[in-house]
């Protein structure tokens, strides 16, 4: 089978994987690079899980090809922020209990990220519809909604 | 909206730990994208499996040539039902202990009949996931396909297609017989009698049901698996013919459970393949394979007769509820148990006659789903009793309030209620949250309200001897260790645990490590399943921190020359009480409290120690710590907790005590419903519940608003459609569950009686906080628009229906 070169900045670290031209971004994250905090919940772009940075945006790693990463740059959770540094949207999501099982939060994460790149004082509205791509269902989402908005700039009134 | 805390406006001043709403150890963890799911790893050499699937619901299986399969390059292994030893087995659902009552059968692959669409036939491990996929095609099947049957009813039905090879279909029947039924309904001045039907549903958990596995140095068969019972390491022993000790299974971190990993998911698969190859395996279901081919929510049947005096006293209840279990039995007797004793609700009736029946078909096979057997009646009786407080003029809360149980009341089935039943104040407290009403925005919208009470079990039923044990250690330095083998599905299982510790040893949380989910090296929990983990493992974890603590004390009395009950605990010290000064709601807040809540709770635990001199009065916990160890006494403890237990109930009257204890609650919700397209919004939600005693609010508060959308999805949207046995939504694109979009702002309001079972009177709430949500969604709909609908779920096509729109 024809392979592809492709190559990738993946939270800032180089990454390279011969493809074929079927491979998913997804497939590719785990399965080539063990970029494990991306997770697969149904490989067809339903549920959100695998929600990564695609230069600037946010996407589903699973309807991704891997060959459309190629020259890019990926951002998962661990890239948003870390132990060391961690970003205002953990720090929210662990204060606010946004966390249950946890699966669908790196997705959350990457969503909430763009959206307030974007958006910087989104409302709970707006933060709904950006997060409307990421199933949760533990939380009844409002805990989650309740610390992206924490982590928002305020709007002025 | 605000969350709520009833009847404490203050934290308590008791409790250091408990009660506080600290982010839960295991958070930081998952935001940083550190946690390991069963499916985060690869070990060197790792084969990858795949379950061939059948193409029929109902057949007979003629032949499997694997030849094809076996010869592609890659292919390293391919299982059918000949190569497994016991492959007929049957469940018994993660027992401590060997008891009686039910046990379903369970067959690893198929080998005679084929019972439903998706039943496993044949396992292959290749060294690629693409080759295992492509083996599978290269499996050639012969079928026989036959007539099946796929309507319960049908199925009861003397000479029916048998789904297996019993002579009946009906795999069991209860009954609940309390007075006179007859005397009851002549007693009746109204009466309402219907049917509703509830669909079957997906527990749709983002995390498919997924593991690895590995052949250990020591020769055991080791399985990390996302799973809700590590004690299925029995069950997957049997079934290779091998002593219970040699396998074992890890469950880290599982990505949301709601009763779908309860059953056996891909543990005897992987074990299967390990044993045969001698090499790691790797198998995780896709999504499609999770839906269609794992257990579901029963689709119910259920008619209801109710009536009631002309002042609102309910006084005959006649139910026949018939449940499809689908293709194989799992648990089905058991949810149909938990039906029949809830079948009444929270409701005190004279005269009760209640006749359920659980029927295999050739539909998807149905086991435990959160609620296990709650919902589904819980929207017939809670419709019925709208229904009659509408033919009475009675409001929904007057009619409830006039007939809900009390403290001391018996049951349909006899059993009194012995601990606090708070339904009542659960009922007002949410139709007081609510409002005033909402002003409906144009012509064709109308508003409506609807309340809905329950009760739900939580912890086993009692005549399966529960128990669970729990391990705490404190190390030299005064850190503490937690092992129990409790499985943490996201509900925060472990963290709890890790709260009590801290609050008996006198620690802060962070203090605490918690080793769970390990059959071999965790003290075994039993299931996290039944709502039973924060009342079982909480109480064996609290036993044995009381252990530790009281060696601590006696230590500590003989440094300072004085007796242990003059003793506390706390921040690291112990000291003789009444020299500290708690300044509760003060001004210091504790740094791990320290929190913004958006202004909308305040954790205020300040403390501040006396300055005077004190080495006389106070010692560090770091050294009782070393002045125990270097005597040799213990700072360990494992302690088991035993549920109270009752033998089995009288089976012809249903009459007999099934649970511990009951969690009681109330939602309710307002809706505007578009009259011109059926299009129902939830305008507010208020859930109520008499938690006993939030451990960690934050997280009861995550349970009860993750419960009310979970319930919503039942009652707005989730429906697993099938057509003769074949699924007709198997994604999550056809298979709907609420999105941010859809989800209402659920407002809880917590009540702390103190008066459960678990570790500081505190009740279980998991599953009781999704049951009557549906209900109470029904009777909004119905308030709005002057009719009802009997089946789940309430589509906008259905409300057509029934305004005779299409």
């Amino acid at each position: 089978m024809m392979t592809y070169s492709i190559e990738t900045n993946v939270n800032g670290r180089p990454r390279a994987a011969e493809v074929t031209a079927r491979d998913t971004l997804l497939d590719v994250l785990r399965d080539h690079w063990d970029v494990f905090e991306v997770k697969n919940g149904c490989e067809q772009g339903d549920c959100g899980v695998c929600t990564v940075i695609l230069s600037g945006k946010a996407v589903n790693a699973c309807l991704t090809l891997a060959v459309q990463a190629n020259g890019k740059d990926v951002v998962t959770a661990k890239g948003i922020g870390s132990p060391k540094e961690p970003h205002l949207l953990q720090t929210k999501f662990v204060e606010h209990g946004a966390i249950q099982c946890g699966f669908c939060t790196p997705g959350m994460l990457t969503s909430a990220k763009v959206l307030l790149d974007q958006n910087p004082k989104a409302n709970r509205q707006e933060i709904r519809e950006a997060i409307a791509g990421n199933l949760c269902r533990c939380t009844g989402y409002k805990k989650i909604v309740d610390a992206i908005e924490a982590a928002a700039a305020k709007p002025e009134s | 909206m605000i969350a709520k805390r009833a009847d404490t406006e203050s934290v308590k001043a008791e409790y250091r730990v408990i009660g506080k709403p600290l982010p839960r150890h295991d958070a930081w963890g998952k935001v940083y994208g550190e946690t390991k799911y069963s499916n985060d790893y690869k070990l060197p050499n790792m084969l990858y499996g795949k379950v061939l699937r059948s193409r029929y619901a109902a057949a007979r299986l003629l032949s499997i040539d694997t030849r094809d399969a076996e010869k592609l390059p890659g292919v390293v292994s391919v299982m059918t039902a000949k190569d497994v030893q016991n492959n007929e087995t049957v469940t018994r659902f993660g027992q401590t202990h060997a008891v009686g009552g039910f046990e379903g059968l369970y067959r690893v692959l198929a080998d005679k009949k084929i019972r439903f669409k998706g039943e496993a036939v044949a396992l292959v491990a290749a060294e690629r996931r693409d080759i295992a996929e492509k083996a599978i095609d290269l499996i050639k099947v012969e079928y026989e396909p036959l007539e099946g049957v796929f309507d319960p009813v049908a199925a009861m039905q003397p000479g029916a297609y048998q789904v297996g090879e019993d002579k009946s279909n009906v795999i069991c029947s209860y009954k609940v017989r309390k007075g006179n039924i007859e005397e009851g309904f002549a007693h009746a001045d109204v009466i309402v009698e219907n049917t509703y039907r509830v669909p079957m549903v997906d527990h749709a958990y983002l995390e498919p049901e997924s593991g690895m596995a590995w052949l250990d140095d020591d020769g055991v068969i080791t399985i990390r698996a996302a799973t809700q019972v590590i004690e299925h390491f029995r069950g997957v022993a049997d079934v290779l013919g091998l002593p219970h000790n040699k396998v074992r299974v890890i469950a880290p971190m599982v990505g949301g459970g709601f009763g779908g990993k309860e059953d056996i998911t891909v543990e005897t698969y992987l074990a299967l393949l390990v044993w045969k190859t001698g090499r790691p395996v790797s198998l995780t279901y896709t999504r499609e394979e999770s839906i269609i081919a794992h257990g579901k929510r029963h689709p119910y049947i259920m008619r209801y007769k109710t009536g009631a005096t002309k002042d609102g006293k309910l006084v005959a209840m006649e139910a026949e509820l018939i449940s499809d279990a689908g293709g194989y039995v799992y648990l089905s007797p058991w949810v149909l148990l938990y039906s029949t004793v809830q079948a009444t609700g929270p409701y005190d009736i004279a005269h009760v006659r209640v006749d359920t029946h659980t029927v295999l078909t050739n539909n998807t096979f149905c086991s435990a789903n959160r609620g296990f057997g709650g919902p589904q009646p819980c929207f017939a009786y809670e419709s019925q009793l709208d229904e009659l407080a509408k033919q009475l003029n009675l409001s929904p809360l007057e009619i409830r309030k006039r007939n809900y149980l009390h403290t001391g009341d018996a049951m349909a089935t006899g059993r009194v209620l012995e601990h606090r039943v708070e339904t009542e104040q659960t009922a007002e407290k949410v139709l007081e949250a609510l409002g005033p009403p909402s002003k409906p925005k144009s012509p064709p919208e109308k508003i409506g309200r609807g309340v809905a009470s329950s009760m739900t079990s939580y912890g086993r039923m009692m005549f399966l001897h529960d128990t669970s044990r729990s391990f705490v250690s404190l190390d030299l330095d005064g850190s503490v260790t937690v092992r129990c083998g409790v499985q943490d599905i996201g509900g925060g299982q472990a963290s709890s645990l890790a709260q009590i510790a801290a609050e008996i040893l006198g620690v802060p949380l962070s203090d605490v490590n918690v080793y769970i989910g390990d059959s071999a090296l965790t003290p075994l929990a039993g299931t996290t399943t039944a709502t039973r983990q924060l009342y079982m493992s909480g109480n064996a974890t609290l036993k044995a921190a009381r252990v530790v603590r009281d060696n601590l004390l006696k230590k500590a009395a003989e440094i300072l020359n004085t007796s242990p009950e003059n003793l506390d605990l706390k921040d690291r010290e112990i000291f003789i009480q009444n020299h500290r000064k708690d300044t509760l709601g003060l001004k210091k807040t504790d740094p791990e409290c320290n929190v913004n809540y958006g202004g909308t709770r305040k954790a205020v635990v300040a403390v501040e120690t006396c300055v005077d001199d004190d080495s006389d009065r106070v010692v560090a916990l770091e050294d009782v710590v070393k002045a125990c160890a270097a005597e040799g006494m213990p700072l360990f403890n494992v302690a088991q907790f035993n549920a109270p237990t009752r033998e089995l109930i009288d089976f012809k009257t249903g009459q007999g005590k099934v649970f511990a204890d009951f969690t009681f609650g109330t939602q309710a919700i307002e809706v505007s419903v578009d009259e011109e397209t059926g299009k129902v919004t939830v305008l507010k939600i208020v859930s109520c519940y008499d938690v006993g005693q939030a451990i960690n609010p934050l997280s009861a508060e995550g349970q009860l608003e993750g419960g009310a959308l979970y319930g919503l999805g039942y009652g707005m949207m989730e429906n697993v459609i099938m057509e003769k046995g074949i699924t007709l939504s198997p994604t999550l694109a056809e298979y709907l569950i609420p999105t941010a979009v859809d989800a209402p702002d659920v407002e809880t309001i917590m009540i702390e009686s103190g008066g459960g079972v678990g570790p500081f009177g505190a009740k279980g709430i998991g599953e009781p906080s999704c049951v009557p949500t549906a209900p109470a969604l029904a009777n909004a709909v119905s308030d709005a628009l002057g009719v009802r609908i009997y089946e789940l779920p309430i589509t906008p096509e259905k409300i057509l229906k029934a305004l005779g729109k299409i």
